[in-house]
């Protein structure tokens, strides 16, 4: 049985206990998602976006579904180790796919109006609110790993901050993987912020130290409307056993101001798209990310920028790390409508490979239509400027700490995108860790402390 | 700027038409139209083939029946049917011409009126010419020369019964008939082309040229040529192409195979102005080429230059197989997409060999309503250490309705590679025209200015001799686009 073949059996064994255990704004798209799988399949090899990582056998393994909700007993607080100092937030746990309800911030810290919680909860109590915008970006045509999430997903986190309402303090949600089998999550991220409206996420994704192979599907919605400042920062802290293909979609209103940032640690096979789309005039884009990987991981992103409206700028910026046998691939393409005049679009990806064995793919790609415009791509592969190593190392600095040093000073103009100092120096300090090999060594969580 | 203005005499300079779109009335034999065993059969029976070479063009054909035309290139290509082509065509003669007094006079007319005087060139500029017109090579200049420096310059089929061996050694063994779907159609009907060898130790003293002429109606051309320079040799090759003003698109699908030895050069210089279709993108030729060198030899270089102006679809990408250990891989290209062409050219460099280099630097310049992509791929493979790469990939748009698409692959498979890449956007800068105007120059004339001084660092790498044509083409594909 292909691997697709093996969900859409399930769902339309289990499509009543599926649907029993999730809101009717979430059902609503499911048969719409199971016949669109079923029609275009799962991306494979062949696919042009889809060339460096087989998203089809990451789907292969029968893995376990967590369909009837059964309720997971865990303390997050065993597996979290993302504790920011210095950092007051408020924070959220999504363990599995469910949403954690038994710790979360007093709803009175938050400013009046503003939801944050479980997207099943929230769609059943708001289904009117939840149905504008759940599904309404998250394209299930364009790839079917959507189309899988869609079918699947029966929770997951919804955040929403109406007009003009600012929330000052950044709001943390973290994903934890926790489990003693292999199994799938179908996670479903959804955020709102009206017009004139400020928030930050930071959304971490963690998993526990067992041996267990797990598949995250992670797909999240994220509507920016007029004026809004948004901030989007992810980070991958998970184990070698997790495989993640996760999607997000970004719709820019006018003069909105948007930062995404993706960050990967450490993890398995990791497949990060990101899609975004210029509604309004005068909007503009920061997205960025960074990678760290070695032994046999595989980190694959793939960016599209959509210009569709004049006025708007966007900028991005990618690096990556590559050591031992790693495989790194990032493929961006920027498109500028017809008709999109005075858009500004830089895109830059650059890479090292610090290993034989380490490989990488990179193809940016610009894909132009109107004349009155900027636009750049820079790509580069390379190894760590042999002159600034012997200049470190005549000055009395060991070897493998001058290496540390330039590869940290590399990935630093990714860190300094970030617009929280507090939430910078903690990056600092696990990009530090990461390159000495001791992520796993807890320095600052509650738990060890 | 008044952009009104501007684009107007934008428009004037880039709706010139095109000089080459005459027809010649000269009897042309042409085989039915449609493609089988049969009609291959037949081709290699009219040029006299030897069995190895049948088989060759027969197994290239049972492969070309299982494969699909490509669709990933950024173009709309209408459906082409292959069965209403005719694939072949030659000029009729009776007898192999002896000498140029023996060259059909009408058809020595049409390479006067090109610009390729046969004999002139023969006197005068002391460059080697091979025409081919239609599917035949028409007459090939300065053969004896050559000879003397033991330099074989002759038309494929020439070479097929002078010189078996090579042709067979080398044949396919840069573009196998499998490499791809337009790869294994002209291995299946290829009707004849250019053949170069250049032996040990020679520099060839003077330029290699070849001139494509498209002339019946309703025929593809299919021509092949194969450069072998074997050690320590040197030469340079021409290539130039036309075709006339016909309403039906035509078919034009080449291959070029180059290999380089030890410490042997190779420069390739291609100025490709097939007919482009009229102003409403009626018509044209489809140029649809495969075109690799490999570089096999250590300290060996291949050097591609193009200027790109013709055609209606653009399908090309010269390619290096850097397999020896320092060996160099070039690229340079201007590629200019008007009304409503297509062009999605570039190039690919396969670093194979240790400290191997490649240079790639592309011009596009789109306006009109076209489409213009450069598409490249630089390969690292594992034993490639310290392979370096350099590449900078550059748009000029000259309207608002073309479009400009860069598409770069970059696969690293060694960490010691150094790659670099950037590519830019822009159309041209008022600032700059205004400076122009401010002294007197009109804005067309600061258009093309500065539109040839764009195009500058690729034209610097063209012979002489073709340095003035493709200016001159550059300007005139330009004409009545400015903006």
């Amino acid at each position: 049985m292909s691997a697709v073949q093996q969900y859409i059996e399930l769902y339309r064994s289990q499509r009543d206990l599926i649907a029993s255990h999730s809101s009717a704004v979430m059902n609503g798209l499911r048969e719409e998602a199971v016949a669109l799988l079923e029609r275009k399949g799962l991306p494979s090899l062949k696919d042009e976006e889809f060339r460096r990582t087989d998203v089809e056998s990451l789907y292969a393994p029968d893995y376990g579904l967590n369909l009837a909700r059964l309720n997971i007993e865990t303390n997050p607080y065993e597996v979290f180790r993302c504790d920011v100092p210095n950092l007051s937030t408020l924070l959220y746990f999504v363990v599995n796919d469910s949403f954690y309800k038994s710790v979360r911030p007093a709803a009175a810290k938050l400013p009046e109006g503003v939801l944050v919680g479980g997207l099943h909860d929230l769609s059943v109590q708001y289904p009117e609110l939840v149905s504008r915008y759940y599904g309404k970006i998250a394209d299930m045509n364009r790839d079917g790993t959507v189309a899988l999430n869609t079918a699947f997903a029966q929770d997951g986190f919804f955040l929403y901050v109406p007009d003009g309402v600012v929330v000052e303090k950044p709001i943390q949600l973290v994903n934890i993987l926790f489990g003693s089998v292999d199994f799938m999550v179908n996670r479903r991220l959804l955020i709102v912020v009206g017009k004139g409206a400020q928030a930050k996420l930071l959304v971490c994704d963690h998993s526990d130290d067992t041996s267990a192979n797990y598949m995250s599907s992670q797909v999240c919605e994220i509507f920016v409307d007029d004026d809004a400042v948004f901030d989007y920062y992810d980070m991958e802290e998970s184990s070698e056993h997790t495989s993640k293909v996760a999607s997000v979609f970004v719709r820019q209103g006018a003069r909105s101001n948007v930062l995404v940032n993706g960050i990967v640690l450490h993890n398995g096979v990791t497949r990060s798209n990101y899609y975004t789309e210029f509604a309004g005039e005068y909007a503009e884009l920061s997205l960025c990310g960074m990678a760290i990987v070695d032994k046999e991981q595989s980190v694959d992103t793939c960016t599209f920028i959509d210009h569709a409206v004049p006025h708007c700028h966007s900028n991005e910026l990618f690096k990556y790390v590559l050591n031992d046998s790693a495989r790194g691939s990032f493929a961006g393409r920027i498109l500028v409508r017809h008709g999109a005049q005075k858009t500004e679009a830089y895109q830059s990806n650059k890479n090292l490979c610090a290993s034989p064995l380490a490989k990488m793919y990179t193809k940016p790609q610009l894909e132009i239509y109107a004349d009155d415009v900027k636009c750049s791509h820079g790509a580069t592969v390379g190894q760590l400027d042999p002159n600034a190593l012997f200049y470190m190392r005549s000055r009395g600095i060991p070897e493998a700490e001058a290496r540390m040093l330039l590869m940290f000073a590399f990935t630093n103009d990714v860190i300094e995108q970030v617009r929280l100092d507090a939430l910078k120096d903690r990056l600092r300090q696990l990009v530090e860790k990461r390159f000495r090999g001791e992520l796993a060594k807890c320095s600052g969580c509650r738990a060890c402390r | 700027m008044k952009q009104d203005h501007s684009n107007e005499i934008l428009n004037d300079v880039t709706s010139n038409d095109y000089k080459y779109g005459f027809v010649t009335d000269i009897e042309t034999d042409i085989i039915p139209n449609g493609l089988n065993e049969d009609i291959i059969r037949h081709i290699s029976e009219k040029k006299g083939e030897p069995g190895w070479l049948l088989e060759f063009r027969l197994k290239a054909y049972a492969h070309w029946k299982t494969m699909e035309m490509p669709h990933w290139a950024h173009l709309t290509i209408p459906e082409i049917d292959y069965q209403a082509i005719s694939y072949y065509a030659a000029p009729k003669t009776k007898t192999a011409p002896k000498s140029l007094e023996e060259v059909d006079p009408e058809l020595r007319k049409t390479f006067d009126k090109l610009g390729i005087s046969l004999e002139e060139q023969m006197k005068l500029s002391g460059i080697a010419v091979d025409a081919v017109m239609d599917s035949v090579s028409v007459r090939t200049t300065f053969r004896e020369k050559l000879a003397e420096l033991g330099v074989i310059f002759c038309s494929f089929s020439e070479a097929v019964k002078d010189y078996p061996d090579l042709v067979k050694r080398y044949l396919g063994s840069v573009v196998s008939y499998r490499d791809n779907f337009f790869a294994a159609l002209n291995s299946a009907v290829f009707s004849d082309g250019s053949f170069v060898y250049i032996p040990k130790g020679v520099r060839c003293p003077m330029e290699l040229s070849t001139y494509f002429r498209i002339n019946a109606a309703n025929t593809g051309q299919f021509e092949r040529t194969l450069i072998v320079a074997d050690d320590d040799s040197y030469v340079s090759y021409l290539e130039g192409c036309t075709a006339p003003m016909r309403d039906e698109n035509q078919l034009h699908a080449a291959i070029v195979e180059i290999v380089v030895h030890d410490r042997a050069e190779v420069k390739y210089s291609t100025v490709q102005n097939w007919y482009p279709g009229d102003k409403e993108g009626k018509g044209g030729i489809y140029n649809f080429v495969t075109k690799r060198g490999m570089c096999k030899g250590d300290h060996s270089k291949l050097s591609w230059t193009q200027v790109e102006t013709g055609s209606a679809i653009t399908w090309k990408y010269p390619s290096c197989v850097l397999a020896g250990d320092h060996s160099v891989g070039e690229f340079y290209s201007v590629a200019v997409t008007n009304n409503f062409q297509q062009a999605d050219t570039g190039t690919k460099m396969i670093h194979i060999g240790k400290n191997t280099r490649s240079t790639i630097v592309s011009k596009g310049i789109s306006a009109g309503r076209s489409q213009n992509s450069y598409r490249g791929l630089v390969k690292v493979l594992p034993g490639a250490e310290n392979a370096r790469n350099f590449t900078q990939c550059d748009s000029l748009l000259l309207s608002s309705d073309c479009g400009a698409h860069t598409f770069p692959y970059m696969d690293i498979q060694n960490e010691s590679a150094v790659v670099e890449h950037e590519a830019t956007t822009s159309k041209i800068n008022e600032d700059q025209i205004f400076y122009c105007n401010q002294r007197g120059i009109s804005t067309e004339d600061a258009v093309g200015l500065i539109v040839n001084g764009y195009a500058k660092e690729v034209m610097n790498k063209l012979p002489m001799e073709f340095a003035v044509e493709a200016q001159k083409l550059l300007q005139i594909s330009l004409e009545g686009s400015v903006g």
